[in-house]
């Protein structure tokens, strides 16, 4: 007998607006749909009624957590159009300020997961390691969150090299626990059997729902922007491309983790190999045209297009965030599970969902599972492969 | 290792579709004019045959019609493909690409919801943005709305529509 467990249209768990209606069969989950669209703000048209110079600020504010990616992608893209490369120090400097983000996203995501499935240690002590980051962000651009780097033709702030040394002591101490959160993470029986085989997304599924990111690169598909269209200064560089092929949470979870370490090394080749000079060039008008802009965003490929008619101001701007793909993957990676599984798989794909901002309500008089439930349901299934570990 | 655009895969396009028009705007972004009624059949050949991965389309309201343009990005050269193809506005109509690729579902709903573009044979062509007492006819992203709707009044009671 087929019934409904409706979550959201606020979900519970990450505390955002969206609804997933997942239809289960028993404990199973035979089917989902995905409805978006309660937070949709209108970025894309408010976009068309500002200046060249007033979007990044307009579009930085499309996310908080990602809140790099956007204005970054946006500035590729008006860059595209009039054929301005920024000059080399302000090359370097969105580099290190987009490394940063990710290590600081890819750690957000990993103390949820461990909330999630009932290890509030790691949690806590991730998001500890987590805070001096947005300190290092207060430090050099005067804000946690929402930067304000990216600007057309080159970096709003200067890193000022008095800075360098407390950015290395960051790395230094990051490093060290990297290595310690991935041994303890990966080591630990009951973390794996909650997420080795669970929520397996298979290549050719990625490649049909077209995924991007760490859900991608989960799945055995190597798309990685950075790598493969580098802009700035990713090519100046030298770091891996982190592949697994298994498609499971846990595969998802790999990824993050050891591409901190790469962030780690772009960020350290950044500093060192910084170049002297000027932070911006003068833009003085946008010619008539169309351009791309594409950022490796800590969640995936985010895409901006700009079409300009030679006036002051965008005449469209579209965005494409990572999570409008990879969040409808879930109706693939979420089916044939349990409802204590249901949870953490919807939320290995990172999903962000004022990137994605869309959703309906469903009402039909059954009892709704509150955050509490679904927390508690995932935290029994833990609790009970701990004490089959423990005999 | 910045890798080139590939200059055979342009060839075997111009040969396979002869009146499309090929524009590079930087070695690594190329645009490309297509009919409505060819759109289908190309990127079931980028997609399919090229193994190009779909990365999203946009809609604009143009003076000539509707453009939709398709973004596919080849990964392995690392280079934009961007498919335009031109709707008359006294005929909104393109064949759905959701059949053959799933990550065109969502994408084509927001269009046909904000631009009024019927996408024939989508399974589930449901707005997918607006509310549900939003007017099915009443499409925000064309140039016209603010003008003609400025007045509108949208029911903020979900329960109270229909």
């Amino acid at each position: 007998m087929k019934r409904i467990v409706p979550i959201g249209p606020y979900h519970p768990l990450q505390e955002e607006p969206e609804f997933f209606k997942l239809i289960v069969e028993g404990e199973k989950v035979v089917d989902l749909e995905i409805n978006i669209g309660y937070n949709h703000r209108g970025h894309e048209f408010i976009s068309q009624t500002l200046t060249w110079d007033q979007v990044p600020f307009l579009v930085e504010r499309i996310c908080g957590i990602c809140s790099d990616s956007h204005p970054y992608a946006y500035v590729l893209a008006v860059e595209d159009i009039a054929h301005i490369t920024a000059p080399p120090r302000a090359q370097y400097i969105r580099t290190i300020i987009g490394e940063l983000e990710r290590i600081h996203s890819h750690y957000l995501w990993l103390g949820l997961a461990g909330h999630f499935i009932g290890y509030n240690t790691v949690w806590m002590w991730v998001w500890r390691y987590r805070e001096p980051l947005l300190d290092l962000f207060e430090l050099i651009m005067g804000n946690r969150n929402h930067y304000a780097i990216n600007k057309i033709g080159g970096a709003r702030r200067d890193i000022l090299p008095e800075d360098y040394p407390k950015i290395r002591e960051y790395l230094d101490l990051l490093e060290e626990k990297n290595a310690m959160f991935t041994n303890v993470i990966l080591d630990d029986p009951v973390i794996r059997a909650r997420l080795e085989n669970v929520g397996v997304l298979t290549k050719e599924d990625a490649i049909a729902y077209a995924v991007t990111g760490p859900t991608a690169r989960g799945s055995g598909y190597a798309c990685d922007v950075r790598k493969d269209d580098p802009y700035d200064a990713y090519d100046k560089v030298d770091w891996d491309e982190i592949v697994f092929e298994e498609g499971d949470v846990l595969a998802k979870a790999k990824v993050r983790l050891i591409e901190c370490n790469e962030s780690i090394k772009i960020v350290r080749q950044c500093l060192k190999n910084m170049p002297e000079g000027p932070i911006e060039t003068r833009v003085d008008e946008i010619p008539t045209g169309e351009g791309i802009g594409r950022h490796e965003a800590p969640r995936g490929e985010v895409f901006h297009y700009v079409r300009s008619d030679g006036s002051n101001m965008p005449v469209r701007h579209k965005v494409r965030a990572p999570s409008y793909m990879n969040i409808a993957s879930n109706v693939i990676a979420v089916k044939g599970y349990s409802i204590a599984d249901a949870a953490l798989v919807l939320a290995a794909v990172d999903p962000c969902y004022c990137c994605t901002d869309r959703t309906f309500v469903y009402e039909n008089g059954k009892k709704k599972y509150s955050g509490q439930d679904l927390l508690k349901l995932s935290w029994e299934k833990t609790e009970k492969i701990k004490r089959r570990y423990k005999k | 290792m910045k890798k080139e655009y590939s200059k055979k895969i342009l060839d075997e396009i111009s040969t396979k579709f002869p009146d499309v028009s090929i524009k590079i705007h930087a070695p690594r972004r190329i645009y490309i004019k297509i009919s409505r009624e060819k759109l289908f059949d190309f990127a079931k050949f980028l997609h399919n045959e090229k193994g190009f991965r779909f990365s999203i389309a946009t809609g604009i309201d143009t003076r000539d019609g509707i453009e939709i343009i398709y973004h596919f990005s080849h990964d392995e050269a690392g280079t934009y493909y961007n498919i335009k193809t031109l709707i008359p506005k006294d005929d909104l109509k393109i064949k759905s690409l959701a059949t053959f690729l799933p990550a065109t579902n969502w994408i084509e709903r927001e269009i046909h919801e904000l631009l009024g573009v019927d996408f024939v044979g989508h399974p589930n062509l449901i707005p997918l943005l607006t509310a549900e007492t939003w007017p099915a006819d009443l499409h925000p992203l064309r140039r016209d709305y603010a003008d003609e709707h400025k007045d509108i009044k949208i029911s903020k009671n979900p329960w109270e529509a229909s």
